[in-house]
């Protein structure tokens, strides 16, 4: 539905977007993460035809957003960081104006906004000023605005931007609901947001991608690089010794302790399980167990591996 | 077809900024608060002028002179009332543009299946059809001459003046559409747009009876220039096309400004 092909965007001599490539299929949820001004937004806006790529193709529904914008831009739903609202409509006046721009048919035009009141919840504040909705029902009505002429393709660039917990689930069972039927990429720098709602993630940062795979996957191809804390009653030096004669630790640590407990991080070789093999070997030394635990990767300490790691590259030669 | 309707969308949701908020009432009032007192004075002058030169008439036994209407009526009120067109045109276009890239707005209209094209004629046919209105409403002034005079005075200076008023206006309207575009705030669009429509109206100034080829050149892209012909009744096709010449370049640079910002930004 989606083809990016090394696309890049320069500004003067700052380069947003890097040679990003991707894939979205029919139907799927793409997850676009990444830290502030790592080029999602200028992503989206070039898939929404907004700005117009330095190099590199973009097609949406199979169109080119270059050659064939007025095409794209019939089959794009797209809801910007800041709802793009008039303050001065009403909520009714204004999904009224947004689907004859979009060029629903004068004989559907009702219909599809009685829809899309319905589907995002503004029902109640339809006669209402826009000025005078909460940034809950603003994100809202900035959604209706988006799905109403039924797009094959929805762009959400943070969705749940500044909602509230309760809206932001609102939010996502919204999306959720709306996948499937529509293919829908969303940007986003909160994470559990990525792993409730997308089926894949493009992890963004200074506008290249650097990974680009489900999220349990993501989770897991990462996890075997956790650590494992354990917690010691004994001698701190005398357990460090006793960890690190396990076959298979790499590095053990101590943390600190209190109250003759030492606390210890265990970083073990990518894929084993040595939880039984620490707790034996402390055991047998005579210690006290207090605390084993595995400390898997969030997805959150992903995004920070891979989004740090890569600064930390000495930058290529322009 | 479509391109039409898109056209419609945009003029129609303008309008409902026009009047949804104070602007389009404020400029209302204001001008045909001003027209009025305008008419009302040229009128009363006019009075005194014809009711002067029947009593030298009668002192000295002369035939009746009859003295213009136009003269005296129709040509100052147009002619004040291009000098009000001067200051409320920046004010309703200083926010056409600017208001949408301020508000992100103009990312929705840049997203939609819309031509710049589309939203640009739009807006300024917005801009346009409320000043048309205006121009409408203090001609209801000028009809009462006709409910109350004796002798109906020709009515071509004030439908041909009342076009030159428009078409005046409409170059305002087109260039103050184009300044609103280069940035986001409509004050700093209002104050630029005054500067140029100054300029504009200035340029006629530099007609002098021993003016140079270039001074006269110079004078003959003045707006006020191509007025003259027109409050007399005089429709001159040239006029008439320098007007829609500069409201077509006016809407160009708007349409190119546009344009350009998305390659550039």
């Amino acid at each position: 539905m989606i083809e990016v092909d090394s696309l890049t965007k320069r500004y003067g001599r700052a380069t947003a977007v890097d040679g990003v490539s991707f894939k979205v299929e029919k139907g799927e949820v793409l997850g676009f993460l990444g830290p502030n001004g790592a080029g999602k937004t200028t992503t989206m806006r070039i898939l929404t035809c907004y700005l117009p790529p330095t190099e590199g193709t973009a097609r949406v529904a199979g169109y080119d957003v270059f050659a064939q914008p007025m095409e794209v831009k019939r089959r794009v739903g797209y809801l910007p960081e800041t709802p793009p609202l008039y303050p001065d409509m009403s909520v009714a006046e204004y999904l009224d104006f947004c689907a004859k721009i979009k060029g629903v048919p004068a004989g559907e035009r009702r219909t599809r906004v009685a829809e899309a009141i319905e589907t995002c919840r503004v029902g109640d504040v339809r006669t209402k000023l826009i000025a005078k909705l909460s940034k809950g029902y603003r994100q809202r009505v900035g959604l209706a605005q988006a799905i109403l002429h039924n797009p094959a393709v929805l762009i959400l660039d943070e969705p749940t931007a500044g909602l509230d917990p309760k809206q932001i689930i609102e939010t996502r069972e919204l999306i959720k609901a709306l996948a499937g039927s529509h293919t829908v990429v969303l940007s986003t720098h909160i994470l559990p947001e990525v792993s409730m709602t997308c089926g894949r993630v493009v992890i963004i940062n200074k506008g290249r991608v650097v990974a680009e795979d489900t999220p349990d996957n993501l989770t897991r191809r990462l996890k075997g690089a956790g650590t494992l804390r354990l917690e010691v009653k004994g001698d701190e030096a005398s357990v460090l010794e006793a960890v690190r004669s396990v076959p298979g630790v790499l590095v053990a640590h101590a943390r600190g302790g209190h109250d003759g407990v030492a606390v210890i991080d265990v970083e073990a070789e990518a894929g084993r399980d040595l939880r039984s093999e620490l707790a034996r070997a402390v055991v047998t030394k005579g210690h006290g167990l207090v605390g084993l635990q595995q400390m898997g990767m969030s997805l959150e300490e992903i995004f920070l591996h891979l989004t740090t790691a890569d600064a930390e590259e000495p930058a290529p030669a322009a | 077809m479509t391109a039409l309707r898109n056209v419609a969308a945009i003029v129609q949701k303008e309008w409902r900024h026009y009047f949804g908020s104070p602007i389009a009432w404020v400029a209302l009032f204001v001008w045909t608060m001003l027209f009025g007192i305008f008419f009302y004075f040229s009128f009363s002058f006019f009075l005194e002028q014809s009711m002067r030169i029947a009593q030298q008439g009668m002192e000295y036994g002369g035939g009746s002179i009859k003295i213009s209407l136009n003269e005296y009526l129709i040509r100052p009120l147009f002619h004040n009332m291009a000098v009000v067109a001067l200051f409320l045109a920046p004010m309703l276009t200083m926010r056409l543009f600017a208001e949408e890239k301020r508000q992100g707005t103009i990312e929705l209209l840049a997203t939609s299946p819309l031509s710049d094209w589309q939203v640009v004629l739009g807006k300024f046919l917005a801009a346009s059809g409320l000043y048309a209105l205006m121009i409408l409403a203090g001609l209801v002034n000028v009809a009462l001459i006709w409910t109350y005079a004796t002798s109906r005075p020709e009515w071509k200076p004030v439908v041909t003046g009342a076009l030159g008023l428009f078409l005046l206006g409409a170059c305002f309207l087109a260039m103050g559409t184009f300044v609103s575009t280069l940035t986001r705030n409509q004050i700093v669009a209002g104050i630029l747009s005054f500067c140029l429509f100054l300029g504009m109206w200035t340029l006629g100034w530099a007609d002098a009876p021993t003016a140079g080829p270039v001074m006269k050149a110079v004078a003959y892209l003045g707006v006020t220039t191509h007025l003259e012909d027109l409050v007399k009744g005089v429709v001159d096709l040239k006029d008439v096309v320098f007007y829609l010449s500069v409201v077509t370049f006016g809407l160009f640079l708007a349409h190119q400004s546009v344009e350009s910002q998305r390659w550039r930004a």
